[in-house]
């Protein structure tokens, strides 16, 4: 199936293997990626505080692009998710913000109509792509592997924009994934918590010490890694680990993989493929569970 | 209808019953607050019940030694907040229907308050919080003869309506992503209270309110969960009312701040090149100047070049990059 993809600033600058591993997995899936090269950063919520007139004309640029090639708007961000759900549901709940938004970007020749959908990977591999197919798809079971999911605030919350009153089943795709290839999911609170990333410029010892708690939480109920579909929750969970360690004063040590890595890694993609090796806590003795190298 | 309820117990003499069975501790940061006993239930109640009406069964007619804190039952007085499968929620807004999960619901003291006995906490953070904004208003001068009232337009109280409705239950606080590390955190009842007089057209001191807001503590240490926004039973949505006060604060000149060099970075970066340049943003919100800061950020900027995670140096600009640059001139305004 055909989707607008858009990618997000962090997955072409700081999380690299989060790309790359996107494309890998695409075609065992049957996705095809038709990448909004040039739609605008979402503002990941931190320029909708100053200036909401803007954030909505430039996601509202990217919903019309979406619109005019006719597929759902595809994420691998639970950032840019939460951003663009809440957007579009503003837009399409509120006709007066729809027309100024339009009004901005119908210079630029576009108009959005509203009926874009935006869905994170997580959510199409349950409700479009179906899990028959990924199912069928699985060379690797990750069998032996316990691994605890970390779903990222804006995936989640605000639950009415982000249409888990319709679809609350969207709460445990994680499990059910984790579960599907073959691995068991750890159950823990911090699952559903925030990773401290967006307080990291502000207050970075507490951020570090959010994040860094969720890990040692997971790690305590027999983690060996933990599962993000968000790249900015993978910055400060991964990026910043050893630093939380020195914050919270003790050893961590659980590697943190993107969503779309494990996928590959069921599907029989070698870690390397999959820039498992450039991480900054080592993925190696997950890796070791399932009989991999990196 | 049968329901299941455990109640999670907790007294200073150490007296349970025998079916009161230890649970685990909690997670960091909270594995100093107590380990309850949690001691199970059955009440036999109408399908429409609430949680509140299992526990006053439970105290009137099974074990009179279990406390709970509740007064008008109607989500009126916020008195019975607690954790309900492990969220901070009213007691007698919850049916016991919708929060019955593997057919029995966990009612606990929530472990980010310290407790005073069984469904109990000490409500002393928050109330200390909630009085550290000032919650009332600083007159205007002059101020209206006693026969007489402020006029103000309609619009602007209507405007507050969200803030006035909080009942002080501290679901909010309860559930706090940034409370639960940082104590000092004001918290989002205490901000949504801020708001509720900085947006108020006769109080005198908003500037001074705003000034107080920006420094460590206030609106700046909020980590955008949307715990508070998810838990609150009654529609205030704090994170919403923190934002509206961010943007205040820097439209009333104080942006000597990590927040605003953040988003200021985070715009200039966008209109430039369409995209997040992350290379750029945190040193800039950091405050180029800021040697100590910058310091502190350097062993995880080493440990993210040497894994092969450093982001292109040449920051490519996305196509059409023109079209990105006139929206923020047609929109005008911070990022213009």
């Amino acid at each position: 199936m055909k989707v607008a993809f858009f990618p997000g600033c962090v997955s072409k600058g700081a999380c690299p293997e989060l790309y790359v591993s996107t494309q890998a997995i695409a075609e065992p899936l049957g996705l095809e990626l038709n990448e909004l090269t040039s739609a605008p950063c979402c503002g990941a919520g931190v320029m909708s505080e100053q200036n909401r007139d803007l954030t909505d004309a430039l996601n509202g640029l990217m919903l019309a692009m979406a619109e005019a090639d006719g597929a759902d708007l595809m994420t691998i961000c639970s950032t840019c998710q939460g951003v663009l759900s809440t957007t579009n549901y503003q837009l399409q709940h509120d006709e007066a913000r729809l027309a100024k938004a339009n009004a901005t970007i119908a210079d630029q020749g576009f108009r959005y109509g509203g009926t874009t959908k935006v869905k994170h990977l997580l959510w199409m591999l349950f409700e479009d792509i179906g899990i028959d197919r990924v199912a069928a798809a699985i060379k690797r079971k990750l069998t032996g592997l316990k691994i605890a999911p970390f779903y990222g605030c804006y995936i989640l919350r605000p639950s009415e924009e982000l249409g888990l009153r319709e679809r609350p089943e969207r709460k445990g795709y994680l499990e059910r994934l984790i579960t599907l290839l073959g691995a068991e999911p750890v159950e823990y609170r911090g699952a559903t918590k925030c990773c401290g990333f967006p307080m990291l410029t502000f207050n970075r010892d507490k951020a570090l010490a959010m994040g860094g708690n969720h890990i040692i939480e997971a790690k305590e109920k027999g983690a060996d890694l933990l599962v993000t579909p968000c790249p900015l929750c993978h910055l400060n969970l991964d990026g910043q680990q050893p630093d939380a360690a020195r914050v919270l004063k003790q050893d961590i040590d659980v590697p943190i993989f993107h969503l779309p890595q494990l996928l590959g890694l069921a599907f029989g993609f070698e870690p390397a493929q999959l820039r498992l090796n450039h991480h900054v806590v080592p993925t190696a003795s997950a890796l070791e569970k399932v009989e991999l190298k990196v | 209808m049968q329901f299941t309820i455990e109640v999670g117990r907790y007294n200073t003499e150490n007296q349970y019953d025998p079916n009161a069975v230890p649970g685990p501790p909690f997670p960091p940061p909270w594995d100093s607050s107590p380990a309850r006993r949690y001691q199970t239930f059955s009440v036999d109640l109408p399908e429409h019940a609430v949680v509140l009406d299992a526990l006053i069964q439970i105290r009137e007619y099974q074990d009179p030694s279990l406390a709970v804190r509740c007064a008008c039952r109607s989500a009126i007085c916020g008195s019975c907040g607690m954790w309900i499968n492990g969220h901070a929620n009213l007691a007698c807004k919850s049916k016991l229907a919708e929060f019955t999960v593997d057919g029995k619901t966990r009612v606990e003291s929530p472990p980010s308050m310290p407790i005073i006995r069984d469904l109990v906490c000490d409500m002393k953070p928050f109330w200390d919080k909630h009085l550290a904004v000032r919650p009332w208003l600083e007159n205007k001068q002059p101020v209206p003869p006693s026969n007489q009232e402020y006029r103000v337009p309609n619009a602007s109280m209507e405007e507050l309506i969200q803030e006035v409705s909080c009942i002080s239950c501290g679901a909010c606080l309860m559930d706090c992503e940034s409370f639960a590390v940082n104590p000092d955190f004001l918290g989002p009842q205490a901000l949504a209270q801020a708001y509720r007089y900085v947006g108020d057209p006769r109080d005198a001191h908003t500037h001074e309110r705003l000034g107080e807001l920006s420094k460590p503590g206030g609106i700046w240490d909020c980590t955008h969960c949307f715990e508070c926004v998810q838990q609150c039973p009654k529609g205030v949505a704090p994170l919403d009312q923190i934002l509206k006060l961010r943007k205040l604060a820097v439209d009333a000149g104080y942006t000597n701040n990590p927040g605003t060099r953040h988003a200021d970075a985070f715009a200039e970066s966008v209109k430039h090149s369409g995209r997040l340049n992350e290379l750029t943003l945190l040193p800039k919100s950091v405050g180029l100047f800021n040697i100590i800061g910058q310091l502190q950020t350097l062993p995880s900027a080493i440990n993210m070049v040497r894994a092969g995670k450093l982001p292109p140096l040449i920051h490519k600009t996305i196509p059409g990059i023109e079209r990105i640059r006139k929206i923020f001139q047609r929109v005008g305004g911070r990022f213009k």
